[in-house]
């Protein structure tokens, strides 16, 4: 295949990269913002997102479309759940204390992994998409006869790719509309910038950090649903998510949501394109330095403030 | 009524108050003197229960309010003019007011009635608070607390660094609510500017109350200032 068509496959696979990382990331990103507290036990609720959705499209096995449709609602509520009730038993507990949350989660981390294995095993596990049509794409060549639409060989992609993008753009267009239009998204941006204030104007403080802490999960969870009919599920996996999100959170400015999200474009695209063009390792290295000149010429990153 | 009765309060492991005991009626302005660093800031922090009271109660109308959890006791409406202003500085004016109208419930009357005493926070509804001048950001942060429909007001130093116009607008708002049967609590450096609306004066020194006494007394006996403030 020519450069041109190969690059276009690349980009639409960063794209999708790009999708799910964007969801991801902007769970550690609102989680951090709002409670100041790193959760490194991120990429476990990542992964336990796309474990329930295989246990769930299984066990309503009438047809892959149904079994979807409930693990994308099922899924992300479960590990919300689970996720608000890790905040009261543990993060509550240690009174947010910085130090202590990051081993907290690191624990966390673990317990959800090794549960994992346990009951889910280590084999790597397919979830049928609902739809998964080849959609052929057009390319253009100046050939012989001047300007020609052709269809190359191999150039295509799936009408389930597509719809990983659109979802992820609804999702985050959802959460947007809640962070700045609802009574919910002002008492959570209250709770952001002065956390004390808030509770001096009636806001449950506690119960605002469980919901969020649900929140950050579902979203990462809702991102391993979409990529689990792409990638299979496995107890490993939310090592890499957990890896890019953080690259992502401090690229697009600490607690800035905007900023995750063009930070996880760029980071996804080029994750995407590297990865094709050359190997996954080599985009990891590029990121991992992305991320070290972020540090030292933009230490509050690309959309953050310089003192918060 | 308002009753502090022999709090003590820590951060931490450091005492900072060891026995503090006020009373204010409604109608009745308190007015709370002493260095900085006595602990008037902690005084009002502790009655919004944003720090746990060692040992003592703080009761309003006879209910203990002190055994709350920190998030009820401003929806006993209980108003806080924090020190510094402290609003939230990426809402807008708007939201800002939003968030004081939720803590009760208060509707859009109440707003109307905040918008009415600091008409010139209707110019600025859209503009984000961190941006607005000092004058504006301190009529903003009275105008979040008046948003409760207070009955007890809490004001820390809510004239700090403002011109002269500003401070006269705040006194003026001060005054209507004790008018209007508020118990208003009130830090204040500025001595001048409080014996003519005080009604009792408690001085606070290093987290103890020395002395409560009627602000006439002390119009009367300059002295009594000088011994306590230095001034
Ligand atoms: N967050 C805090 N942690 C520890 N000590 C504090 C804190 N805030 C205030 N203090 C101490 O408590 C004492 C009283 O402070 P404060 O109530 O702010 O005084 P005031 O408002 O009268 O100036 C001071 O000695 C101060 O150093
Ligand atoms: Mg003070």
């Amino acid at each position: 295949m020519d450069f041109g068509p190969h690059f276009l496959i690349a980009s639409l696979e960063g794209a999708i990269t790009a999708a799910i990382l964007a969801l991801t990331a902007m769970g550690l990103s609102i989680v951090f913002g709002v409670m100041r507290v790193v959760n490194v036990a991120h990429g476990e609720f990542y992964m336990l997102g796309a474990v329930i959705a295989w246990w769930v499209a299984h066990l309503i096995g009438i047809h892959p479309a149904l079994g979807f449709v409930a693990a994308l609602l099922l899924a992300p509520l479960l590990v919300g759940v689970l996720a608000a009730a890790a905040d009261k038993l543990i993060l509550q507990k240690i009174g947010y204390d910085p130090d202590r949350t990051i081993v907290g989660t690191i624990g966390l981390l673990y317990i959800i992994q090794q549960s994992t294995l346990m009951t889910f095993g280590p084999d790597a596990r397919p979830v049928q998409p609902p739809f998964n049509t080849r959609l052929s794409i057009p390319w253009f060549e100046f050939g012989d006869n001047g300007f020609e639409i052709i269809w190359p060989w191999g150039l295509g992609t799936t009408s389930y790719k597509l719809f990983v993008i659109f979802a992820a753009i609804v999702i985050l267009t959802g959460l947007w509309a809640v962070m700045t239009r609802t009574k919910i998204g002002l008492i959570m941006r209250a709770t952001q910038q002065d956390n004390e204030m808030a509770r001096a104007f009636g806001v449950p403080v506690e119960r605002v950090y469980a919901w969020v802490f649900g929140l950050g999960a579902a979203l990462a969870a809702a991102g391993a649903v979409l990529v689990v009919p792409i990638q299979q599920a496995h107890y490993l996996m939310g090592g890499d998510p957990l890896l890019l999100s953080f690259i992502v959170v401090i690229i697009g400015g600490l607690g800035s949501l905007p900023g995750t999200v063009i930070a996880a474009i760029f980071i996804g695209m080029s994750d995407g394109i590297i990865s094709v063009f050359f190997s996954p390792t080599l985009a990891k290295i590029i990121a991992t330095l992305v991320v070290a000149m972020v540090l030292v010429f933009r230490p509050q990153g690309l959309l953050g403030k310089a003192n918060p | 009524m308002l009753e502090v009765q022999e709090i003590h309060v820590a951060y931490g492991q450091v005492n900072v108050l060891y026995g503090i005991s006020l009373s204010v009626k409604s109608g009745e302005i308190l007015c709370l003197l002493g260095r900085n660093g006595a602990g008037k800031t902690t005084i009002m922090k502790s009655i919004m229960g944003l720090l746990p009271l060692t040992s003592g109660t703080i009761t309003l109308n006879g209910t203990a309010i002190s055994t709350l959890p920190a998030h009820e006791i401003p929806r006993m409406r209980i108003g806080y003019v924090p020190q510094g202003r402290r609003l939230f500085p990426e809402l807008t004016v708007s939201e800002n007011i939003e968030v004081g109208l939720m803590t009760c419930q208060e509707d859009k009357a109440t707003r109307d009635w905040v918008l009415e005493i600091f008409p010139r926070l209707r110019e600025r509804l859209t503009q984000v608070a961190g941006t607005l001048s000092g004058g504006e950001q301190q009529m903003l942060a009275t105008a979040r607390a008046l948003c409760l429909r207070p009955q007890v007001l809490l004001l820390d130093e809510p004239t700090e660094g403002l011109q002269p116009s500003v401070i006269e607008q705040i006194r003026q708002v001060i005054v209507r609510m004790k008018q209007e049967g508020v118990v208003v609590l009130l830090v204040e450096q500025r001595v001048d500017a409080i014996l003519s609306i005080a009604d009792q004066v408690s001085f606070i020194e290093n987290g103890r109350n020395v002395e409560t006494t009627d602000a006439a007394s002390l119009r009367d006996d300059p002295d009594k200032l000088k011994r306590y403030l230095g001034v």
